[in-house]
């Protein structure tokens, strides 16, 4: 049973971290392919963890899975946002299809950071 | 067998990460690259802990978890134009 459960959890984490490298390659400008990689990304890898917690033998093994899952769930999303926060502020355009541009207008937009 | 169609399956995906740190048209676009490549070695390590049926190799997947996102904040850092300690 648990083996089961295990083993269709790793399957579709690994779908997961396919489905989420295809739109990094396919999405046409860096925060598409920022939030695509990163939410589809961190929930395969999640799901991976979580699945060798649940296949692994010892149970110290297990404890260190669900840790290294709650460490890849909070610093993944957080990397993201450092690396979209530089690439605005290093001067990355939108795309051209892109309809909301929320930086502008914020407090931060105006400061040239750049030294 | 199931062991197999995770190996090609997370290849394959890192396969496409190194396609975009290559060919990624701007520096931003090849740090994403980076930063998706880290937590997918993070998955890949974790899957060779089942494989081989060795303990400590999750211990690397851990401290590749904590290297990766030091590293990708670093590369944040950089495009901000700061130093790391700032």
């Amino acid at each position: 049973m648990s083996s089961w459960l295990g083993t269709l959890l790793l399957l579709v984490g690994a779908a997961f971290d396919l489905v989420g490298c295809i739109g990094l390659v396919r999405l046409p400008d860096v925060y598409n392919r920022l939030q695509a990689g990163t939410k589809c990304v961190t929930l395969g890898t999640c799901l991976i963890l979580l699945g060798t917690a649940v296949l692994v033998d010892c149970p110290a093994c297990s404890v260190k899975a669900i840790l290294c899952l709650l460490f890849v769930l909070v610093t993944s999303p957080t990397a993201a946002h450092a690396l979209a926060r530089g690439a605005k502020v290093s001067g990355v355009p939108l795309w051209e299809g892109s309809v909301l541009d929320q930086w502008e207008g914020t407090a931060d937009a105006g400061r040239d950071e750049r030294p | 067998m199931v062991a197999a169609v995770l190996v090609v399956v997370l290849g394959s995906s890192a396969v496409l990460c190194l396609y975009r740190i290559g060919r990624g048209p701007t520096t931003p676009d090849r740090m994403v690259g980076i930063d998706i490549l880290g937590v997918l070695v993070v998955g890949f390590v974790s899957v060779a802990c089942i494989m081989t049926g060795r303990d400590f190799v999750i211990n690397i997947a851990l401290a590749w978890a904590l290297l990766s996102f030091v590293g990708t904040l670093a590369l944040a850092k950089h495009l901000e134009g700061k130093g790391f300690d700032e």
